[in-house]
């Protein structure tokens, strides 16, 4: 495995590593979309809902601590909404410079990175807990065209053949780049756009060959067009009820925190 | 840890409004649909593992940097590449495929907002950028300045996704447009530059080694609806998302807000400055006609590229 | 139709840059027959190989396999004839899941589903690899990615195995542990190009010359192997 990617899946035999991945795959998407429907500013139904995520995670074995760290990678993106902070009218709390940060702009602000954070923990549940087959087979009976499902499979299994490919070529460029120390090294940047180039290109060459290889591979082996599979295992109705369970309190809180806004 | 070139443009859940999301999906379904059919005619039975095993290429390539100036580098994001090489169709294919398993396998970019993510930086992108080669090619002439062209193509095709993205937030509420549009396309300005150069770079590399790829699939991409395709998404982007905004005071409270006012005064921030004030009180109308101002835009700058690239050659 | 031949008639073959990888190509491998295919790097065994179940079409000249001329109304019963393991494992193992990959080409024959697990498992424990069926391909030593590649076309029960350099990367052990699956496998008729001359002289009783495109020598190996002169000429050596 390629140190440099980090798949999320984590081994385990936990109830929420045995659901059955559609009715994950449906239940993190619905949590997901609670908490993207939460509107902004309340601050204990982001607690609740908090709450009801590290529970579901604990059932799959994963520590509050574990998934929210996870989750942080989102937050660079958090830039692109900063500027609310500013742009918000409201009362001011802070001059920064010249600008004015409103109560109601940071409000805004910290309500759009919390809902983030626990919008990818809701995503985290499904991806810590399932191998990305199960994830692809349950996207395939859930009616996503088989096509593009057989497209992205095909995309994972040459993944890191090709970064690899491609972190070769990057290290044999780097033993051929010295540098002798107070002058620029690399040549100019037309040059070193070139080399770069060149190495996509010649990726680029290998994996369209490669494809093609496979192709055969697939034709000698009886492929005409249409991709066969297993039939998928019937759904299991009793652990669909246990993943309502969540589902449903995420609606409450939903609820809640639409009566809480408007009391407030 | 790796960290994706075009992290501004992977939006994660939380940052869009849910209609917005979903009319994203909306489009990508749409648009999906389209790419399978197209391909399938192009390609037959091969569709299946070429775009699979592209779409892993694509996703290795992205690792493959250069070194610019002061620390920064140039990257690849490759719809435009893909688009060149493979055809439109493929192309959309191709690079919805490497966002998809970014935000499943790595959480690059939210499972809500996949489908304008997927929009973004698959659909318009290999879109616009196909288009823009296919016009300069138009202008230039089929053998001129191939490289150059291809550049342009990859340039525009980031400052729109880029433009977009900026568009999306801009309607969810979540980053005043006077703002996000020109930090965005400032930005991806320079990523766009890192973009053609790597671009034309492997374009010049396979035109070398295996210049019959380069043919062959040109003709069967032409006539298939592309230019339409392209037009009719990259306009429903613009004129429709603002109309499906739930946010009733998102834009309208940017535009009276002293705080940006004072921000819209900043030197960098001038490229569209009052557009949402002295004429439009309505808050969708002033977006629609941001997003067809920035359409009109990169048409503009599109065509005196072209003119430019026709004149150089001819000299 | 137990017919486990191959008949290969003045075949030609060029790539589609203009390179002619085969002249004139003839040889015939009778039922059970073992025949080796050896050569220097590039002399065209891989593209021979490549059109005994039709993923490549000659130019010039008639291919029958098991029976049946080369044509598409019985591509379907020759693929299912034939199974032609790649040079490259990578190539060949193209799904996520070694389970998936030998279940692949079953499947395709259009078996029911029991059929289709029946035939994996005996396929797996043939080779010894019942261990990794849930493990990704992408994981695996050299030698283990051969033996399954193995797996995935034997889950097809072909009566013709076409085996492109089987041992090329294995360290010694895998290497015997290779040949000594496929001694087992006697009903199969096989035809297996190689570097290998110790596989060679172990496994096969036919060896045919192949360089340039052309057929040098066609003949028993014990003959061949102890012509130096020939040997010598096309890049080879004795085992
Ligand atoms: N896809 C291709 N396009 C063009 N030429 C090719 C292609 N594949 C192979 N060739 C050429 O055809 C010739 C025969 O190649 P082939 O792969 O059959 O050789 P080989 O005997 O299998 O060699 P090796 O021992 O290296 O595997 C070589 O000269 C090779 O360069
Ligand atoms: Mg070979």
């Amino acid at each position: 495995m390629n140190p440099v990617f980090r798949e999320r899946y984590q081994q385990g035999t936990t109830a929420l590593h045995r659901l059955d991945a559609r009715v994950k795959l449906v239940m993190a998407l619905l949590l997901a979309l609670g908490v993207s429907l939460t509107p902004e500013g309340v601050w204990p139904v982001y607690a609740l809902q908090w709450c009801l995520i590290a529970a579901v995670g604990a059932a799959g074995g994963l520590s509050a601590w574990r998934l929210g760290r996870a989750a942080a990678v989102a937050l660079p993106f958090t830039l692109a909404a900063a500027a609310l902070v500013f742009t918000t009218p409201g009362e001011p709390v802070a001059r920064a410079g010249g600008l004015v940060i409103t109560g109601a702009g940071l409000a805004r602000f910290l309500s759009i990175v919390l809902k983030s954070w626990l919008a990818v923990q809701a995503a985290l549940l499904l991806a810590m807990t399932t191998p990305f087959d199960d994830i692809l087979a349950a996207a395939r009976s859930l009616k996503v065209p088989d096509t593009l499902v057989a497209i992205v499979g095909f995309m994972y299994r040459y993944l890191y053949v090709l970064v690899d490919e491609a972190q070769s070529l990057l290290r044999a460029r780097a033993a051929r780049s010295a540098a002798l120390p107070g002058k620029p090294s690399g040549g100019s940047l037309r040059w070193r756009a070139r080399v770069a180039g060149g190495m996509v290109g010649s990726l680029f060459l290998r994996s369209f060959e490669r494809s093609e290889r496979v192709y055969a591979a697939m034709l000698s082996r009886g492929y005409d067009g249409r991709l066969r599979g297993f039939a998928p295992p019937p759904l299991d109705w009793r652990s669909a009820g246990w993943a309502a369970l969540p589902v449903l309190l995420m609606a409450v809180t939903v609820v809640l925190a639409f009566v809480f806004r408007s009391s407030a | 840890m790796f960290l994706p070139p075009v992290i501004a443009l992977h939006i994660p859940d939380g940052f869009l409004s849910v209609p917005v999301a979903a009319f994203g999906w909306l489009l990508l379904v749409a648009a999906l649909a389209a790419a399978l059919r197209q391909t399938r005619a192009q390609l037959g039975e091969r569709q299946v593992p070429m775009m699979g095993v592209i779409a892993a290429f694509v996703f290795a390539a992205q690792m493959i940097n250069f070194p610019v100036a002061g620390g920064t580098s140039g990257h690849l994001v490759g719809g435009a590449l893909v688009a060149i090489l493979l055809g439109p169709w493929a192309a959309v294919l191709v690079m919805t495929s490497v966002i998809a398993v970014q935000a499943l396998l790595f959480q690059d970019g939210g499972l809500l907002a996949l489908g304008f993510n997927a929009v973004n930086m698959g659909v318009l992108s290999a879109l616009v950028g196909y288009t823009v080669f296919r016009q300069l090619s138009r202008l230039a002439g089929e053998d001129r300045g191939y490289l150059l062209r291809a550049g342009i193509a990859a340039w525009v095709s980031v400052e729109v996704a880029a433009a977009a993205t900026a568009l999306q937030l801009a309607v969810s509420g979540t980053s005043p447009l006077t703002l996000a549009l020109p930090a965005m396309l400032g930005i991806h300005a320079a990523i766009g530059l890192g973009e053609a150069l790597i671009t034309a770079g492997a374009l010049a590399f396979i035109r070398q080694t295996r210049p019959d790829l380069l043919q062959s699939h040109t003709a069967a991409a032409r006539g298939s609806g592309w230019v339409a395709a392209g037009l009719v998404i990259a306009l429903a982007v613009a004129l429709v998302s603002p109309l499906a905004s739930s946010d009733p005071d998102g834009l309208e409270r940017v535009a009276i807000d002293q705080g940006f006012e004072e921000l819209a005064q900043e030197p960098g921030y001038e490229l569209l400055p009052d557009y949402t004030i002295p004429f439009v009180e309505h808050e969708a109308l002033t977006t629609i006609l941001a997003g067809v101002l920035g359409v009109l835009a990169v048409a503009a700058v599109t065509y005196g590229l072209a003119r430019f690239v026709r004149r150089g050659q001819s000299v | 139709m137990s017919h486990h031949s191959i008949e290969v008639d003045g075949l030609c073959y060029r790539y589609p840059d203009g390179r002619v990888a085969l002249e004139n190509v003839s040889l015939h491998v009778a039922p059970d027959e073992k025949v080796a295919l050896v050569g220097p790097n590039g002399a065209g065994k891989s593209t021979l190989l490549l059109h005994l179940n039709g993923v490549l079409r000659p130019a010039a000249g008639s291919i029958r396999v098991a029976g049946l001329p080369l044509e598409d109304r019985h591509l379907g019963q020759i693929r299912a004839a034939v199974g032609l393991v790649f040079q490259n494992p990578d190539d060949q193992l193209f799904s996520t899941r070694v389970y998936d990959d030998v279940a692949f080409g079953p499947l395709h024959l259009g078996l029911d589903e029991a059929e289709v697990r029946a035939r994996v498992a005996t396929a797996l424990d043939a080779v010894g690899m019942s261990a990794y069926a849930d493990r990704s391909s992408y994981h695996l030593s050299m030698g283990e990615k051969k033996r399954i590649a193995i797996a995935t076309v034997l889950s097809m029960s072909p009566q013709i195995l076409v085996l492109d350099e089987p041992t090329a990367g294995l360290d010694p052990r895998a290497r015997r542990q290779l040949i000594g699956l496929l001694r087992g496998l006697e009903q199969q008729t096989m035809l297996i190009s190689t570097h290998d001359m110790r596989l060679v002289s172990e496994l096969c009783s036919r060896t045919i010359v192949l360089d340039g495109g052309h057929i040098i020598a066609d003949g028993p190996t014990q003959v061949i192997l102890s012509d130096d002169a020939l040997l010598e000429r096309h890049g080879l050596e004795r085992p």
